[in-house]
């Protein structure tokens, strides 16, 4: 057992540290308030080579090892949120897709694209009645020749706003009930391809959900990924990838809620002395903070076994579920912390707040992560449980 | 022992239900999106007797006392917390500030506006450096012939920038603190060396108006000396025991509109098959707010009874406040995720109310002071003091 980074996760843990702090914690506001990831700042995580984490140098990517991928993604999202979900979308969700399933091809076509961020990926799936149950998609794919002609409409779309190229999930054998879905690439100037509403959202306001609308868009048969009926397990797939992603996301933020309930605490007099002498403070602060750890440790744990060739499925699935929920905690402890500064929003503590809710629903919402948790429990009994 | 309300009170609850249905409800979206104040609503509301219900009908109340109040609260709560801010800050804190020590005078000239709902009303209290230490504030008053001279700031004032009547807090003695050296004073908003500072950009309840209150050189007739020279902070700490039972209502409502907005839903989405409805975990969230709504009611009204029965209520009301919001955040945020996504996105009013309900953890003493003040009337039972 070794529970230390090793040098080099520890030199790249403490060069995220300095960009988040220098360039991206400094914009965290006005991201949110201007409701987009400044694209000069998206252009120097770029040029840091965060934008290609996982892929490998051959590709011009960081080829980042899982722990100091997330370790990334705690530091970006100590200092912002936002960015740190849209690098999450574009890596654990459609570049990671494409790692696992591509063809050399593919690979070959568009990882260095993603890798240098000239390209941006968004994922596809989430459909009106098509959410939680995501095996419902209605959007359908039809064979033409060496096309696939596509139709349907996807709803909540990351990273939809800003990308190039949309991982589309889409039925292409409505008889096989699920097991009939395939994945494709579809390049963002496809005719018939239309980005439509943007969700205002409660929180994560720097990124963008939108809807996307399919009209007869002509998929090229090469831009299939995978074989016909992957669809289930390429979607399964980046989605473990994304929770443990959106673990790690969660790490930072609620570190870095702990570190301002702190400050705070220290500097606010009350009673003839800072309020972090009072019992029921000090309880906030330390409950919170043990919820920090324990979670810091389930997402390294979880980013170390991904690092060994295991599999990610139940464990990201736990890392997401324990860190929605410790981010929910810990948020709303740390705005009680603050008082009533902590409900105005020129204090970072009520973004902080308001982004933590998204946690609880993207990615799988908390009542979906634990039917995956329960049924994987209940395989020991020969129980098979579905939602 | 009689838990039907009067059949006075059952019309009340009716007519505000209406009310609240056809004006209060078409604006509440807008008016936090626009972050303003409903004027139109408020004037529409003075007209039906709304902004002083509590108060007798001699100095222009509907004289539905607390039980009519927290129906009230409980009524437009189930809408729009922002307008139940705007009002319970008018009712519950300004204008009940006046009833509760105001001579009669003072009454005539100013509870009647108020009740009436020709004047809004603000209480200011908080300062940048008095929040939950409500005794550590720092705007004096100078006696100066027969006036006060006030000079200071106060933060966080709901209703600051619209309010025509405010009553304040401000220290008359420094040397003997709270305790006899803190003075309440009614002031009219138009007099000269009043001023509103910064308003602040709220989380949530952005249809109410919070504000800075600066008091430059405010002069402030004695007779305006709202109950006794020094003894400011027992009217003020009293006109808050009276405004967190009517909180906790207000709070009562926003947690019934979860609880429908989350059945409603559970019944019209449809996943894996079936409607949400069908889920266990569905099941147990509903399941959980309707029963916490149900500990709440009892508690809002039976602490209403006691006030309206003059019998002591201080500890109940601070149950209110405290149970209530937690209750309303908690309905609320399982609202929100039996909504999934939709109950994320601002298109939909889920969210708001997320937003909005957060706010009574905090505001009219957080809900740390609230446990304090119940601990410390539970310990004196016991002979026990845990406050100095």
């Amino acid at each position: 057992m070794d529970f230390s980074l090793t040098e080099e996760q520890t030199m790249f843990r403490d060069m995220f540290r300095s960009f988040a702090t220098k360039e991206i914690a400094k914009v965290a506001e006005h991201t949110d308030k201007n409701e987009q990831v400044p694209p000069e700042l998206l252009k120097k995580a770029a040029e840091q080579g965060m934008l290609g984490a996982l892929v490998p140098d051959t590709f011009g990517g960081a080829a980042l090892d899982p722990v100091s991928y997330a370790l990334m993604l705690e530091e970006i999202g100590k200092a912002c949120m936002s960015t740190a979900v849209v690098l999450a979308h574009h890596t654990s969700q459609a570049t990671q897709a494409i790692l696992d399933f591509g063809s050399d091809a593919q690979k070959e076509q568009f990882l260095p694209l993603l890798a240098s961020g000239e390209t941006i990926g968004a994922f596809a799936l989430t459909e009106p009645d098509a959410g939680s149950d995501f095996k419902a998609v209605t959007t359908h794919a039809v064979h033409e020749g060496n096309e696939y002609v596509l139709n349907g409409v996807k709803t909540w779309v990351g990273n939809a706003g800003i990308a190039g190229l949309f991982i589309v999930f889409a039925a292409s054998n409505p008889k096989a009930n699920g097991k009939g879905m395939t994945a494709f690439i579809v390049e963002k100037d496809t005719p018939g391809l239309k980005v439509g509403h943007r969700e205002p959202t409660l929180g994560l306001r720097g990124a963008t959900y939108h809807t996307l609308y399919l009209d007869n868009v002509r998929v090229p048969e090469a831009n299939r990924l995978g074989a016909e009926g992957d669809g289930a397990a390429i979607a399964d797939k980046a989605l473990d990838h994304f929770r443990l992603a959106l673990a790690a996301i969660a790490l930072g933020l609620t570190a870095a809620a702990v570190e301002a309930g702190v400050k705070f605490a220290a500097e606010r007099i009350q009673f003839g002395g800072p309020i972090a002498r009072k019992q029921a403070i000090q309880n906030y602060i330390a409950d919170s903070s043990a919820q920090v750890e324990a979670l810091r440790y389930l997402v390294y744990h979880t980013a170390w076994q991904a690092g060994q060739g295991a599999g990610l499925s139940t464990a990201a699935t736990y890392a997401k579920l324990f860190a929605a929920q410790a981010a929910r905690f810990v948020t709303d402890r740390m705005v009680q912390v603050h008082g009533g500064y902590g409900y105005m929003e020129d204090y970072a503590i009520a973004r902080m707040y308001r982004n933590s809710r998204s946690l609880d629903l993207l990615g799988g919402t908390d009542e979906l992560m634990r039917v995956a948790i329960a049924g994987d429990l209940f395989k020991s009994q020969q129980l098979q449980i579905a939602p | 022992m009689d838990f039907e309300f009067s059949p006075e009170h059952v019309a009340l609850r009716k007519m505000l239900r209406e009310f609240a249905e056809e004006e209060v409800r078409p604006l509440a979206k807008t008016i936090d999106r626009e972050h303003r104040v409903p004027w139109e609503t408020l004037k529409k509301a003075a007209k039906i007797g709304l902004l002083g219900v509590p108060f007798p009908q001699k100095y222009g109340g509907m004289g539905a006392g607390e039980t009519g109040y927290c129906i009230a609260m409980e009524e437009i709560g189930r809408v729009c917390t922002s307008t139940i801010t705007n009002i319970g800050a008018h009712i519950g804190i300004a204008a009940m500030a006046i009833y509760l020590d105001g001579t009669e005078a003072q009454k005539q000239k100013y509870l009647v506006p108020l009740a009436s709902g020709e004047k809004i009303g603000a209480f200011g209290l908080t300062e940048p450096n008095a929040g939950s230490d409500a005794a550590a504030i720092r705007t004096r008053a100078v006696r100066e012939g027969d006036s006060y001279i006030l000079d200071g700031s106060k933060i966080y004032i709901t209703n600051g920038p619209i309010a025509g009547i405010c009553s304040v807090l401000a220290v008359t003695d420094p040397t003997l603190g709270a305790r006899g050296g803190v003075t309440a004073f009614i002031i009219e908003t138009e007099w000269e060396g009043f001023k509103i500072g910064s308003q602040e950009n709220k989380m949530g309840i952005r249809g109410s108006s919070t504000s800075e209150l600066i008091f430059d050189n405010l002069r402030v007739p004695q007779e305006n000396v709202l109950g006794k020279v020094g003894l400011g902070f027992v009217t003020f700490m009293k006109t808050l025991d009276y405004g967190r039972a009517s909180l906790g209502a207000g709070c009562l409502g926003g947690a019934e509109a979860a609880l429908e907005a989350a059945m409603q839903w559970a019944k019209a989405r449809n996943q894996f098959g079936t409607y949400i409805a069908a889920k266990q975990s569905i099941q147990w969230m509903v399941a959980d707010i309707a029963c916490e709504v149900e500990a709440l009611r009892s508690l809002i009204y039976r602490t209403a009874w006691l006030i309206d029965s003059s019998r002591p209520f201080s500890r109940e009301a601070a149950m209110c406040k405290l149970y209530g919001s937690e209750v309303a955040s908690r309905a609320i945020n399982k609202a929100l995720q039996i909504h999934g996504a939709l109950g994320y996105s601002s298109d939909f009013h889920i969210e708001r109310g997320w937003r909005d309900a957060r706010i009574a953890e905090i505001f009219e003493g957080t809900n740390e002071i609230q446990r304090i003040v119940i601990a410390s009337d539970l310990f004196q039972q016991i002979g026990v003091r845990i406050r100095s």
